[in-house]
């Protein structure tokens, strides 16, 4: 008897989060509660990072902050929830968060399984090793009966072992529940090697007790397109975060930044651009948003190339190259549907 | 008559036993609605949401590792095997943790209740800083303190064919060849002749009162004719010899830090608990008792063997049996540092490659319960067994 009550306890409790994650119209909600619940991760620098105030910076921070700039016009109205590679859809599925930010890679099983959707790329990776550099090591081929650290749940665990089995290499995984320390176990020598996203392996390098001593191998082993992620089912939500994305995409295509978009939005003739700042026509009724929500985004929060530097760009701690992230005029593949 | 004229016309409802059985059967309804009621629901809204449901995942190809199995596996198995493995895992350090946290136990408890001053100190001081810090912190500390200590693979530890180094103890595997077979019958009969010269000891004392050290002489037995099946088979053994490889130690049989610091966490923390619950019990025996078996003649040893022990069980028994679903459940916290339990493979990798959140959660308690259970039911036999015999 009392096991039965714990059982139906529990299934009571699994089924209560469920049904109140079966709410459509998030934006309502969002309306109502004057803030966006953003997941995010526990920290990865550059991508999701808290400071010592508490406050967080990165560029998957920034895609909750441009959606709530666009619709409140401050992109402070959003609360984060740190969550580990595990919890995370979890989470989103249950309602708890509206968006799931957390470098999340978009894969076939993830979009069509788990009650969510992918909306697009924020940042286009690829997982990828670092070693020590006096292993001597220089490619991953020369990885043979190494000892590799992971973190547990991601798509980098299955990569981690395709790879391997591909090229008939053994290996011994460790594999930790926590970044954190699965970091830390690499660090104190445990494994040899440690693999994740390579924008992650760039940003965790910060945190190594001397970063210097340890190099990212030259091979990419996987495609790792990282975007936010909504409930599946309602459109109207999945369209605005999608496209506060995609405003940011063609802002930078279209010169426009934080600093100049007061500037152009008053003198420009561009028809483009005029649409694009809600001069001419409504297009921020289609999604239910004021007519100067792009404006709003492109002036809080800025353009994507801004938000790229501004994080994980040359300047930062993180020093990554914009390579498959530049504009597709110049040479990356971001590209965004038109504003039209 | 008038007697049962009465019982008859007491209506059906006044039965004080019908009334039991009819509110057991409401009772029993409501539960089940209520369960159905949620179960349905749940259903319904995973469905809603499209997220599949059910346990066919665990015939799919897994597609990750596993440091640590002892059954075969790899990448190509299915997430079932994943989770037999996984479940072997919890098994293996929940039994290997009960042993030694009770060897510690016992020995940490009789040490506190040492006249020797600075051994009762000794153990008062193990007993108080171990039970009074959280158990996760004590695992990171084994694991990261252990790996800080040991040298990178290069610079290993070499006992002739052991080798010692951050990523564990390598030490010779024994390979079976030809002739095994007869060891192990040698072995397993002497275990045979070994239980029924102790049966046949026991039953002699009884009847004669004559005393026979069936124990020693029976482990004398044993080793004696193992070691003669080994030299007549002609040592059918060989030894595979862990080799420095370009990045670790590779061959030989390996011995992880996780599993170590995952043992050395769960055991001590364990082992201070039930060193409390030895003292408790073997306290709760009044001293009389062992002042009577004095001077009955009986020697120390047998004195606690005999008197105190058996009398002391009974109030060590229940507790020490939460002690031990305690670290069985406890063992989850593996996961945090790589130790691949239950909890790591099946609600942490399964559980996400699959997102059958639902299945694998409760697959895991399913598990938990059973053991629990189990071992709930082991000792409350135990208990039953060593409890006063009235007569």
């Amino acid at each position: 008897m009392k096991s039965n009550v714990g059982k139906l306890l529990s299934t009571a409790a699994i089924a209560a989060t469920i049904s109140a994650g079966a709410t459509a119209a998030t934006l309502d909600d969002v309306k109502a509660k004057g803030f966006i619940q953003c997941g995010v991760s526990t920290g990865v620098p550059g991508f999701s990072n808290a400071d010592s105030n508490g406050d967080w910076s990165g560029i998957d921070v920034d895609v909750c902050r441009a959606t709530a700039a666009a619709i409140f016009n401050d992109p402070q109205k959003v609360k984060f929830t740190p969550l580990s590679a595990k919890e995370r859809f979890t989470a989103l599925q249950s309602g708890e968060i509206d968006i799931l930010s957390r470098n999340t890679t978009w894969t076939y099983t993830r979009d069509n399984s788990l009650g969510l959707d992918f909306t697009t790329v924020n940042f286009y990776d690829g997982q990828g090793f670092i070693v020590r550099k006096d292993l001597g090591v220089t490619s991953a081929m020369e990885l043979d009966g190494a000892t590799v650290c992971t973190e547990q749940g991601t798509t980098t665990e299955l990569n981690m072992a395709d790879f391997f089995r591909k090229h008939k290499m053994s290996y011994v995984p460790v594999i930790v529940q926590k970044v954190d320390e699965a970091l830390a176990a690499y660090d104190s020598g445990r494994c040899d090697v440690y693999t994740t996203d390579k924008s992650g392996l760039a940003a965790h390098r910060t945190k190594l007790a001397s970063p210097s001593e340890h190099v990212i191998l030259p091979e990419t082993i996987s495609k790792e397109p990282l975007g936010p992620v909504v409930r599946h089912g309602d459109n109207q939500w999945k369209d605005i975060v999608t496209w506060s994305l995609f405003v940011q995409i063609n802002a930078e295509e279209m010169g426009i930044t934080s600093k100049n978009v007061a500037k152009i939005k008053s003198e420009t003739n561009d028809p483009g651009i005029k649409r694009l700042l809600g001069v001419d026509g409504d297009m921020g009724a289609q999604l239910n948003l004021s007519s100067d929500w792009a404006y709003n985004i492109i002036s809080k929060v800025g353009n994507y190339g801004e938000v790229f530097a501004r994080n994980v760009g040359p300047e930062t701690a993180v020093n990554l190259p914009r390579g498959l992230n530049a504009l597709w005029t110049e040479g990356g593949v971001l590209y965004a549907p038109p504003v039209r | 008559m008038s007697e049962k004229t009465t019982s008859s016309n007491k209506s059906f409802l006044n039965d004080a036993a019908n009334r039991a059985l009819i509110f057991q059967i409401v009772l029993l309804a409501i539960v089940v609605f209520v369960g159905y009621y949620l179960f349905s629901n749940l259903q319904a809204n995973l469905a809603d949401q499209g997220i599949s449901t059910g346990f066919a995942f665990l015939n799919q190809p897994a597609g990750f590792p596993v440091l640590i199995h002892l059954i075969d596996y790899t990448e190509a198995d299915t997430y079932g095997r994943a989770f037999a493995v996984a479940l072997i895992n919890t098994l293996v350090i929940s039994l290997m943790g009960i042993v030694l946290a009770t060897i510690i136990g016992v020995i940490m408890g009789l040490a506190r209740l040492s006249s020797n001053w600075l051994v009762a100190r000794l153990a008062t001081v193990y007993i108080e800083t171990l039970r009074n810090i959280p158990l996760l912190l004590q695992m990171f500390f084994w694991y990261f303190a252990v790996l800080a200590a040991l040298p990178i693979p290069k610079n290993s530890i070499i006992l002739g064919d052991f080798f010692l180094n951050k990523r564990g103890v390598y030490s010779p595997n024994p390979v079976t060849q030809d002739g095994f077979g007869l060891v192990i019958a040698g072995f397993v009969f002497s275990i045979i002749a070994a239980i029924a010269l102790i049966v046949w000891a026991k039953k002699r004392q009884t009847r004669t009162g004559l005393w026979f050290p069936a124990y020693w002489s029976s482990l004398g037995m044993i080793v004696v004719i193992t070691v003669l099946a080994l030299v007549i088979s002609g040592f059918p053994i060989e030894f595979e010899l862990p080799q420095k490889s370009r990045f670790n130690v590779t061959g030989g049989m390996v011995l992880p830090p996780e599993f170590v610091a995952v043992l050395i966490a769960l055991s001590t923390y364990t082992g201070a608990f039930i060193a409390e619950i030895v003292r408790a019990g073997i306290l709760s025996v009044s001293w009389g008792q062992t002042e009577a078996a004095r001077s009955l003649g009986l020697k120390d040893s047998l004195t606690q063997r005999l008197i105190v022990l058996p009398q002391a069980l009974r109030v060590i028994i229940p507790p020490l049996t939460s002690q031990f679903l305690n670290l069985t459940k406890n063992s989850s916290l593996g996961a945090a540092i790589a130790y691949p339990e239950l909890v790591a493979v099946v609600m942490g990798t399964t559980l996400n490659q699959t997102g059958q959140a639902i299945e694998s959660i409760g697959l895991c308690m399913l598990v938990y319960g059973t053991l629990s259970l189990t071992i709930s039911l082991f000792m409350n036999w135990y208990n039953k067994k060593m409890s006063l015999a009235e007569r």
